[in-house]
């Protein structure tokens, strides 16, 4: 399949299937800090991720000046 | 995975609820926690007029959809930081969204408006850019909102945001920052004090304290709202970045550390440093400058302005946001 990373924005390539909470131990990832979003929607941690897949692993933490 | 609430099938689970969600009932769940958090901390009061601080960000975007959808009456500001392509992107965001929904966006700049930017700011001063950054948007939406009239700030503070800013206050024992950390803020009066019928600072509000950020995040890809994910490149390694990291790390093997910490402080602590904040207002005059409170002659925000106002632009690449980075070398112009 195809991951998209981001921050910085990069692309992996991934042998499936798979599923979400293994793919991001494999990338060493926190589930806590990360969406991961198959089309329009997002997918929860035990669905399996077929081998054509395309997905993104989007980060969710922001660190900018707070107001 | 099924949907806690229909069994349908689920799109996000939460470990801190132990429950998943299916997309509707998550949209749902977001709603009913703004609606609890503005209810328990009495943050807007029916026909309040409101504005939104946004960044084009996921929380405050999230936001303004939210109070939009619970019917409130809100307008935004957004800010033009000059943090390069980020900036742009940032406020090409903002805009998208009130235009798509013909709601009013103000807008400040910094460069055209102030003639400096944060990269600027954070080259001139030799100081962090966070934190010319966190003073130029507490100074400027404080007097939005005072200038134009409205009853109440809401900005984009999560769970996240606010347990990561009490770990810092707490690690390095801030107690009159203590003190205030509130999910609501009170209008505070000026300078002549109560009756002199002018406001110092206006109410503020974090209407998505009860929301981790995953899921503000989680909550505009469901709803198609086109934030901008890329980080500050200011912000990278910041303090607040590596508290955030360590909170979820703790998060990942204990579900629902984070808000046991913070609204644990809340109920628990939150009052026992209350004097130590009010104690720190007791001093406030009118800036000589520009009227706003301070406890000096001139406020903080007219110092930089003095400081930084007029120098050429530093580009972002040149500013190294925390330690450890090249600094660039600066230019007044004449």
């Amino acid at each position: 399949m195809r991951v998209l990373l981001r921050n910085p924005r990069r692309e992996l390539q991934v042998e499936g299937p798979l599923s979400v909470g293994k793919l991001l131990r494999q990338l060493d990832l926190n589930r806590e800090s990360v969406l991961v979003v198959r089309g329009d929607t997002l997918v929860p941690g035990d669905a399996v991720l077929a081998d054509d897949d395309v997905i993104e692993i989007r980060p969710v933490i922001s660190g900018g000046a707070l107001a | 995975m099924k949907c806690i609430v229909c069994r349908g099938p689920a799109v996000i689970d939460l470990r801190r609820h132990n429950a998943n969600f299916c997309a509707d009932h998550f949209l749902r769940f977001c709603r009913d926690q703004v609606v609890r958090a503005i209810d328990e901390h009495h943050m807007i009061e029916l026909g309040d007029r409101v504005l939104v601080a946004v960044s084009g960000g996921k929380d405050s975007l999230a936001l303004w959809d939210l109070l939009i959808e619970l019917g409130y009456d809100t307008e935004g500001m957004t800010i033009g930081l000059g943090i390069g392509d980020y900036s742009a992107a940032s406020t090409e965001a903002a805009v998208a969204f009130a235009e798509r929904r013909h709601l009013p966006l103000h807008r400040v700049d910094l460069r055209g408006d102030y003639d400096y930017d944060i990269p600027t700011a954070s080259a001139v001063t030799r100081r962090a850019p966070c934190s010319s950054c966190g003073m130029s948007k507490r100074h400027l939406i404080d007097k939005s909102a005072l200038d134009g009239g409205y009853d109440v700030v809401a900005t984009g503070h999560n769970l996240d945001d606010e347990a990561a800013v009490l770990f810092g206050n707490v690690l390095h024992w801030h107690i009159e920052y203590l003190g205030r950390q509130q999910p609501t803020l009170a209008e505070r009066a000026g300078p002549g004090g109560q009756g002199s019928g002018t406001l110092a600072f206006p109410r503020k509000v974090k209407p998505l304290v009860r929301l981790a950020e995953r899921e503000t995040a989680a909550y505009c890809v469901l709803r198609g709202i086109d934030y901008i994910v890329e980080e500050c490149p200011m912000a990278a390694g910041n303090r607040h970045l590596r508290y955030k990291e360590a909170l979820n790390a703790v998060e990942a093997a204990s579900p629902g550390a984070k808000q046991a910490f913070y609204f644990g402080f809340l109920a628990r602590a939150a009052a026992r440093f209350a004097p130590e904040a009010d104690g720190a207002d007791a001093e406030l005059r009118a800036c000589a400058r520009c009227g706003s409170p301070t406890t000096g002659d001139v406020c903080a925000f007219c110092r930089l302005i003095d400081q930084v106002a007029g120098h050429d632009p530093v580009p972002v690449e040149l500013v190294r946001p925390h330690r450890g980075g090249r600094r660039a070398r600066t230019k007044a112009r004449p």
